[in-house]
């Protein structure tokens, strides 16, 4: 039986995999099929049926792991002395970490800004247009993409060859660089602008998502609106600040916390890209690095409940401007 | 050109627009709508043949896919010509009759040393179950919280909901702990177990809002004719929300199979997914562009063919307000 924990052959995996979705299976069917039996049960239990392992899953998963992580936020290295706030002193007093927390926080301004301002930009210029879909999808694909494959193709478009005699550039950038007659750049390994390069790869990324929800947003106006609108005189420019933006500023909301929150939880990127190194750290991956690599628990915890800290006050805004729309419906 | 009327600008009806109300793909509403869009086509016309927004828009589909294509290209180039030049000089060779193009940087990274093709298996496995766990709990789950009245069903609710503020970071530590601790740590049963947590949240929430759109009076009516809650379930709603379930399960399929942070976290050696073999390549190997560019590819394959083939779902599910935080 050791193949169900062990599995070593294809074969034994999926084998493995059936017998989890199997027994998941034949698990709830019983829990169902035991609460529909008698005729009369009380609602609650009927509830617990449905909602039990799920709440259940939760109470443990998440709930318990974050008190389980705050506390230990406040012990040391190794969990065994309480050291209060030493953690946090520590995180924002040295100088490694306090370049940890300036990079997250241009993280978190930049990407939602650039790729919301790119996103609606290119939805308002194809809106309608005979290409609208194609131009969709092109700028929709990299949304498909795993974080680190985007890591790897912009890796690649950022690849850098000294620059002398019988040596050709290979990554475009460099290559750009020397047709207009500058030097070639390390640009991953130039502090301060690798981070700028880096967060290029999650604008992106993340343009497509912003294009998809403020497009459906701007098909959404009202035609009245429009056609009064243009009535009074207004076309272009003014038409697209003075009622496009007001119009759909709702979902610039939602998108704008929505890629905030992504860019705040970055990880994949700056694994991928320069592992954090050259000065280009984020919280989410100095967690990873504490964790796993420098096995400082302490620490590692810490920088979580900031992350944790961090998401609270995007998303109870981003609840309260939903609130606020469905009141207005 | 007057900013006068701004301020007394109607409210936004909607910002966000329910998955139902776009008015591309709805064969339904197409008659009616056709004459719409046409008219708003006609009245666009002058800003779209103004050169300088065709211009930025081609210039941004451009820079949107030259990235992805210069690395397709690559991995079909022989190693010693991608160390030699950059991709874009097979334009011109290939017009000189000199460029050469091979499917060896593939055999190589799925037979050679990177055995690629054992992690695309894994990252397989790891996904099915963790897509279909997720959504059948969050069904069930959003059920009890639309149609069964019971007390603290609210408070119960929102808490769900509130779950969705707690970053992945603040679970790893401790669930790892317990793994190793009964002894499963490593397997594929941690990486099914986490990603369903971790997908619980989001997908309650929002099935329970599609949940909440249908008619009760088709529940009441079911309930008359003496159906109970397992029978409304499977019978009544179930297939009503099959667009739902397959918006939602493109989203996890798409993140599950794309996640590095709880593949790193959660597997050994024979169980990691392709994201944390193909990211360890690019620390490894990071010069050897025939592998990584060949690996990049054969990691995006299965992705893209699915985001391609449904896009239309994925699409409506993140308009339904569906996004991953």
């Amino acid at each position: 039986m050791g193949w169900l924990l062990n599995p070593t052959t294809p074969g034994e995996k999926i084998a493995d995999m059936f017998i989890a979705i199997a027994l998941f299976v034949v698990v709830m069917g019983l829990i169902l099929y035991l609460v529909d039996r008698p005729k009369r049960v009380p609602n609650w239990v009927v509830a617990l049926a449905f909602a039990g392992v799920p709440l259940l899953l939760l109470a443990y998963g998440l709930v318990r792991s974050a008190l389980i992580t705050l506390w230990s936020s406040f012990f040391d290295r190794t969990g065994d002395t309480f050291v209060r706030f030493d953690n946090y002193k520590q995180m924002f007093t040295t100088g490694q970490f306090q370049q940890v927390l300036v990079n997250t926080a241009i993280w978190v301004i930049a990407v939602p800004v650039l790729a919301t301002f790119i996103g609606l930009v290119y939805a308002v210029i194809i809106d309608r247009s005979r290409f609208e879909r194609a131009a969709k999808v092109l700028i929709f694909i990299p949304m498909a993409i795993s974080m680190v494959g985007a890591s790897i193709i912009w890796r690649f478009v950022y690849e850098f060859r000294p620059n002398q005699p019988n040596i050709q550039q290979t990554g475009l950038l460099n290559q750009v660089l020397v047709w207009i007659g500058l030097e070639p750049q390390q640009f991953l390994l130039n502090q301060p602008s690798n981070t700028a390069f880096l967060i290029v790869v999650m604008i992106w990324i993340q343009t497509g998502f912003a294009m998809t929800v403020l497009s459906a947003a701007i098909k959404a106006i009202p035609d009245d609106i429009i056609e009064a609108a243009r009535l009074d005189g207004l076309s272009g420019v003014g038409m697209f600040r003075y009622i496009t933006v007001p119009s759909i500023r709702p979902a610039l909301i939602v998108v704008l916390t929505t890629i905030a929150i992504t860019a705040l939880k970055v990880f994949d990127i700056v694994r991928t890209m320069t592992g954090g190194q050259f000065g280009t750290g984020v919280v989410a991956n100095e967690f990873f690095t504490q964790a796993f690599r420098q096995n400082n628990q302490g620490l590692a915890s810490a920088f979580a409940v900031v992350l944790f800290i961090l998401v609270i006050p995007i998303i109870a805004y981003n609840v309260r401007q939903l609130r606020k729309t469905e009141e207005i419906r | 050109m007057s900013g006068s009327n701004t301020p007394t600008f109607p409210p936004p009806i909607d910002g966000v627009p329910a998955a139902g109300r776009r008015d591309d793909d709805e064969p339904a509403a197409r008659k009616d709508r056709l004459s719409r869009l046409e008219r708003r086509a006609i009245a666009t016309k002058g800003r779209l043949s103004s050169p300088w927004a065709s211009g930025i828009a081609i210039i941004l589909a451009i820079l949107w896919t030259l990235p992805s294509l210069g690395l397709l290209v690559t991995s079909f180039r022989p190693s010693l010509d991608i160390r030699r030049s950059g991709w874009w000089t097979v334009v011109p060779d290939l017009l000189g009759g000199q460029a050469a193009f091979t499917l060896e940087n593939y055999d190589q990274a799925i037979h050679g040393n990177a055995s690629l093709g054992e992690f695309f298996v894994n990252s397989f496995v790891i996904t099915l179950p963790a897509v279909v766990i997720p959504i059948t709990l969050a069904l069930l789950a959003a059920y009890a919280f639309a149609w069964i009245p019971f007390k603290g069903r609210s408070f119960l609710f929102v808490a769900v909901f509130t779950l969705q503020v707690v970053p992945l970071q603040v679970a790893l530590v401790p669930l790892l702990r317990d793994y190793v601790k009964i002894g499963i740590n490593g397997s594929f049963w941690t990486v099914w177990i986490s990603h369903s947590i971790f997908a619980l949240p989001l997908a309650i929430f929002l099935l329970h809002n599609f949940m909440k759109e249908i008619p009760p009076s088709l529940v009441e009516a079911a309930r008359v004719d003496g159906a109970g809650h397992v029978q409304v379930f499977f019978r009544v709603l179930m297939p009503l929300l099959v667009p739902a379930i397959a918006s939602f399960g493109i989203f996890q399929f798409l993140w599950v199979w794309n996640d590095l942070l709880v593949g790193l976290t959660f597997t050994r050696a024979g169980s990691r997914p392709l994201t944390v073999a193909v990211a360890e390549l690019a620390g490894s190997r990071g010069g050897q562009w025939q592998l990584l560019s060949a690996g990049a590819f054969i990691s995006m394959i299965v992705p893209l063919v699915v985001f391609l083939a449904l896009q239309r779902y994925f699409v409506r599910g993140l308009l339904a307000g569906s996004v991953k935080g």
